[in-house]
């Protein structure tokens, strides 16, 4: 399995996602950088968090149009793997990639802390490792992760079980208390239809050892 | 004809500075010549009050590798072929106009000072005083601040790990922002600021300039106002997205060798950083305004050179590697035009086009006066000072319990989680020990090590004995260090005070230097870098003599490394250092309870050096549980702060000492408390025994109740609903 790590402007998790994955976890990592688009054989592309363009206009409304989108876009209808993290979730829905919106957090604040998210759906390539209701230690950071949809789309999604992560209680309960931004449903990340596009808000690269306060996010990334 | 005294004043030069400069130039300058004057000489730029009394710090040590002034910021040698860079500056007088910006575009140039040393930036810090919270426009004041902070910071991906946020009455007209930016590089690739080589090229990358901020080092640092005026125009405006790009860039740019040296633009724009990194080069200069570009029609010469518009770097290029640069900047979609020159004639030469508007010895720039006045101790502190505590009634034992919630719940001593879950405090995956315990850790990959980092300054302890506050200072951060398991390393400063001019805070600054170059030397940290901001001043009333410390630490192993919180049931707490003496000189407890601010802080150096080293040695024997600095508040928060953090009870009593009230909430320097597993306390002792440090016996961890015996009983969760909703409460939330 090889991954790639899309680098555009302003992007900077791209270094914490090549850190967890080739220093901590030994796979095949490499850059793609946002201009280019040969994607040189990879089998799972990640967009990974930051402020790609600065946030201008929406979060992701610019990074959707970098030259690499396209092949992107071209990868995930032919079943690639493609995992969008924080910034890189709210390009996927920018670009139509996944369904709905990343909105301005209820409280209107920037949130970085550790929270606590319920696998609801065991059954993809990313959380083939853990089990369903399982509940996992991962930090969010955003300004913007209210996840939004229409009535129709949400529906349809959770009919689906395309709902792959919500924020909870230690417990596991979902709870308005254990939502840190508003999420609709207490929704952290969803799949696509076709089960290969994932976007998530929090950060499993920052929960990839004991020493920075945990390691559950080392499973989700695809073998 | 005689230059007006407004045209003097719109660029804060004295008279006799201006009879200096036509003297020394044998003629009258131009406008732009006086422009460059102006801002070079400014007290921000020239440090004309300061830079004699700042001789005093110890700038060196094994471990150093820049001397102090001679590049934007300070660098240590850390092992394993890394160094650390660190600088911190005050954005004071913008954050007050235009708070958001202020405070971002402080964050920016702090930035700045690093990357251009060829460091990746890895932490930020601030330090931060407003006015008292129940007033509307110091609420204003504070979140735009935070705003501001988080807006930049969190965008450029640098995790901003902690600080210090203190409110007091004197800061309402002058709130101050202190920001320090820390970097990490190989020490061979350490970047110099110097324009040498004649023919080299100067090249201006970043933002197009504008007229933002226009006599913001000449007219907002250098001066109190007094009078309304419409001062926004002067607080530069940020784009973190374009400093994002800029630090890719540069970082990408040091790893060849195409270039001389690297400049950012900071205050004073363009002049500055053409002119120091000229004087650094020990050359001359030569640049042509038109070659600049531009966000706004029609500007003068003297605009462009003093525009102090962002995110702008100067590379002094090798000639002949100007196209590979370039190439590497166009990658990045970087505006990058060539400026100027380097020349070998010593002087400044500003053209516009072919018509030369400046040509002035560079030499004379960057040599402004340096003044020293005469100091006198004054009468008012004597009488602040002479304080016996024993006309103040005692806090009656019944009441001990509010007043401990109450000191808790207070803006100064509260949980300051509100503040710090706005700052993305992980990125980079280094984040070790998180804002909220003494000093943060940061894990350096590819080592065993860590580094520590904290920031304190206390104005209130300054104003009541300078000396004394100063050294306070310098041996709290120290603590603060030893108490995560570091062992202090160097010391970046931020000195605020209020108008030089006038003998008392002349004296306060003096003093001040004088006390934290003392604990400087006992304790063996060196400064590496630092800032003077004076004139935080409004109506005559100045703000406290409020020097700011910002403290780097080492460990070897990062897992030997300690927080503040309580870990287990059934540790024992100990307290380390004096467990007895005078200590509500300058508390919280004083102002809180009696409002008061009086009496003589006092500390013993050599003690405070045996306490450090005893702390240290029993965390890197791995024989603590937790280490917390015994400070605002005293020993009655520390505990309960430990406790909180921990969500673990307490139990035990405090070493009387005749007052009820110095006993729990007094302020003694040199006292950290400590918890650790029975099994232990015996090597405990023995280190104790070894450095020749009071050891104390306080109590037990354990239970969900925090007990002082004899004074106070609470759930632990009516405490911890004290502390950690005071701020929240103090807002209005």
């Amino acid at each position: 399995m090889k991954y790639g790590v899309i680098v555009f402007p302003g992007t900077w998790s791209d270094g914490d996602c090549h850190y967890a994955l080739g220093s901590v976890l030994g796979r095949n990592a490499d850059y793609i950088w946002h201009k280019d688009t040969d994607l040189r054989g990879c089998d799972c592309l990640i967009l990974p968090g930051g402020f790609s363009y600065g946030d201008y206009l929406r979060p992701g409304a610019i990074a959707r149009f970098s030259p690499v989108m396209a092949e992107v876009e071209r990868f995930a209808a032919k079943g690639g793997l493609v995992f969008g993290i924080c910034n890189g979730f709210q390009i996927l829905c920018e670009a139509s990639l996944l369904p709905g919106v990343l909105l301005r957090n209820s409280h209107l604040q920037y949130r970085c802390q550790w929270v606590n998210l319920r696998v609801e759906n065991a059954d993809t390539p990313f959380t083939s490792r853990y089990r369903k209701g399982q509940v996992l230690r991962i930090p969010i950071s955003h300004y913007e992760g209210c996840y939004f949809a229409d009535a129709d789309t949400l529906a349809e999604l959770e009919a689906n079980n395309q709902v792959v992560f919500r924020y909870c209680t230690p417990e596991g309960e979902i709870t308005e208390q254990a939502n840190p931004n508003g999420a609709l449903h207490n929704i952290a990340g969803i799949i696509n239809k076709q089960g290969n596009v994932l976007g998530m808000m929090p950060h499993p690269e920052r929960a990839c050892e004991p020493l920075l306060g945990g390691s559950d996010g080392n499973l989700l990334w695809p073998v | 004809m005689p230059v007006s005294q407004e045209t003097l004043d719109e660029v804060a030069l004295s008279r006799a500075e201006y009879d200096l400069i036509v003297e020394r130039l044998g003629r009258e300058p131009t406008p732009v010549e006086l422009g460059l004057f102006g801002s070079l000489w400014s007290e921000h730029c020239g440090y004309k009050h300061s830079k004699l009394l700042l001789k005093m710090f110890p700038s060196t040590s094994p471990r150093t590798l820049t001397g102090v002034g001679q590049e934007n910021a300070g660098a240590v040698d850390i092992g394993d072929g890394l160094a650390v860079v660190m600088k911190m500056e005050s954005h004071n007088h913008p954050s007050a106009i235009e708070p958001y910006q202020g405070a971002a575009t402080g964050v920016g140039g702090i930035v700045r000072d690093i990357f251009t040393m060829g460091a990746r930036p890895i932490a930020l810090m601030n330090s931060l005083r407003f006015g008292p919270l129940s007033d509307a426009h110091n609420r204003y004041l504070f979140g735009g601040v935070v705003g501001g902070i988080a807006g930049y910071g969190n965008c450029l991906g640098i995790p901003d790990v902690g600080g210090e946020i203190y409110f007091d009455e004197v800061y309402s007209q002058n709130p101050l922002i202190n920001a320090l930016c820390l970097g990490l590089m190989d020490t061979k690739r350490l970047t110099s600021a110097r324009a040498s080589g004649p023919g080299n090229l100067l090249m201006l990358v970043g933002a197009d300039t504008g007229r933002d901020g226009l006599h913001g080092a000449s007219g907002l640092a250098s001066r109190t106002f007094e009078e309304q005026k419409e001062l926004r125009s002067a607080v530069q405006v940020g784009n973190p997205f374009l400093e994002k790009l800029l630090i890719e860039a540069c970082l990408e740019l040091i790893e060849h060798d195409w270039i001389v040296g690297l400049q950012d633009l900071g205050a004073a724009g363009l002049t500055s950083a053409s002119v120091e990194s000229a004087a650094r080069g020990e050359s001359g200069m030569e640049l042509d305004v038109l070659k600049v570009p531009r966000r706004e029609q029609g500007m003068t010469p003297y605009e462009v050179m003093l525009s102090e518009s962002q995110e702008r770097m100067l590379v002094i290029v090798k000639k002949g590697y100007e196209d590979k640069v370039k190439a590497l900047f166009d990658r990045w979609d970087l505006r990058c035009d060539i400026i100027g020159q380097v020349t070998a004639d010593g002087l400044a030469r500003i053209r516009e086009g072919n018509k030369i508007v400046a040509e002035v010895p560079i030499k004379l720039l960057s040599d402004p006066p340096l003044y020293r006045l005469p100091t006198r101790k004054p009468a008012w502190l004597r009488k602040i000072q002479s304080f016996d505590i024993a006309t103040l009634p005692d806090l009656a034992r019944a009441q001990a319990g509010a007043a401990l919630l109450r000191l808790l719940g207070s803006p100064n001593i509260a949980n300051k989680r509100y503040v710090y879950r706005q700052y993305d405090h992980q990125v980079q995956n280094n984040t070790v020990v998180a804002p909220g315990s003494d000093a943060a850790v940061l894990r350096i990959k590819g080592t065993a090590k860590a580094i520590s980092l904290t920031t304190d300054g206390n104005g209130r302890i300054c104003y009541l004995d300078p000396y004394a506050g100063g050294a306070i200072a310098v041996a709290e951060a120290a603590r603060n260090l030893a108490c995560s398991g570091a062992q202090p390393l160097a010391i970046t400063d931020c000195l605020n005070f209020g108008n030089p001019e006038k003998p008392d805070v002349y004296y306060q600054l003096k003093e001040c230097i004088r006390g934290m170059a003392h604990a400087c030397r006992v304790l063996g940290v060196p400064v590496i870098s630092g800032n003077v901001s004076l004139y935080n001043e409004t109506r005559g009333q100045a703000v406290y003599p409020t020097p700011v410390v910002g403290m780097l630490g080492l460990m070897e192993d990062v897992t030997k490394h300690c927080t503040a919180a309580f870990q287990r049931p059934g540790d024992l707490v100990y307290l380390i250092g004096p467990n007895s003496g005078e200590g509500l000189a300058g508390s919280e407890y004083l102002v809180l309870e009696h409002g008061l601010v009086k009496g003589r802080p006092a500390i013993d150096l050599a003690l405070e050096k045996r306490v450090q080293h005893a702390c240290l040695t029993a965390i890197r024997q791995g024989l603590l549980h937790s280490a917390h600095d015994c400070s605002d508040g005293g020993l009655a928060v520390a505990l309960a702060e430990s406790a909180i953090m921990g969500s673990l009870g307490f139990k035990g009593r405090l070493p009387a000492d005749g007052r009820l009230d110095n006993t729990l909430f007094g302020e003694l320097q040199s006292r950290i408390v400590v918890s650790l597993a029975p099994r232990n306390v015996r090597r405990l002792e023995k280190i104790a025994a070894r450095y020749k440090v009071p050891l104390t016996k306080l109590g037990v961890v354990g239970g969900k109740r925090f007990v002082i015996e004899g004074c106070l009983d609470l759930p632990l969760a009516k405490v911890d609903d004290a502390w950690r909703g005071g701020l929240e409460r103090a807002l209005g939330g």
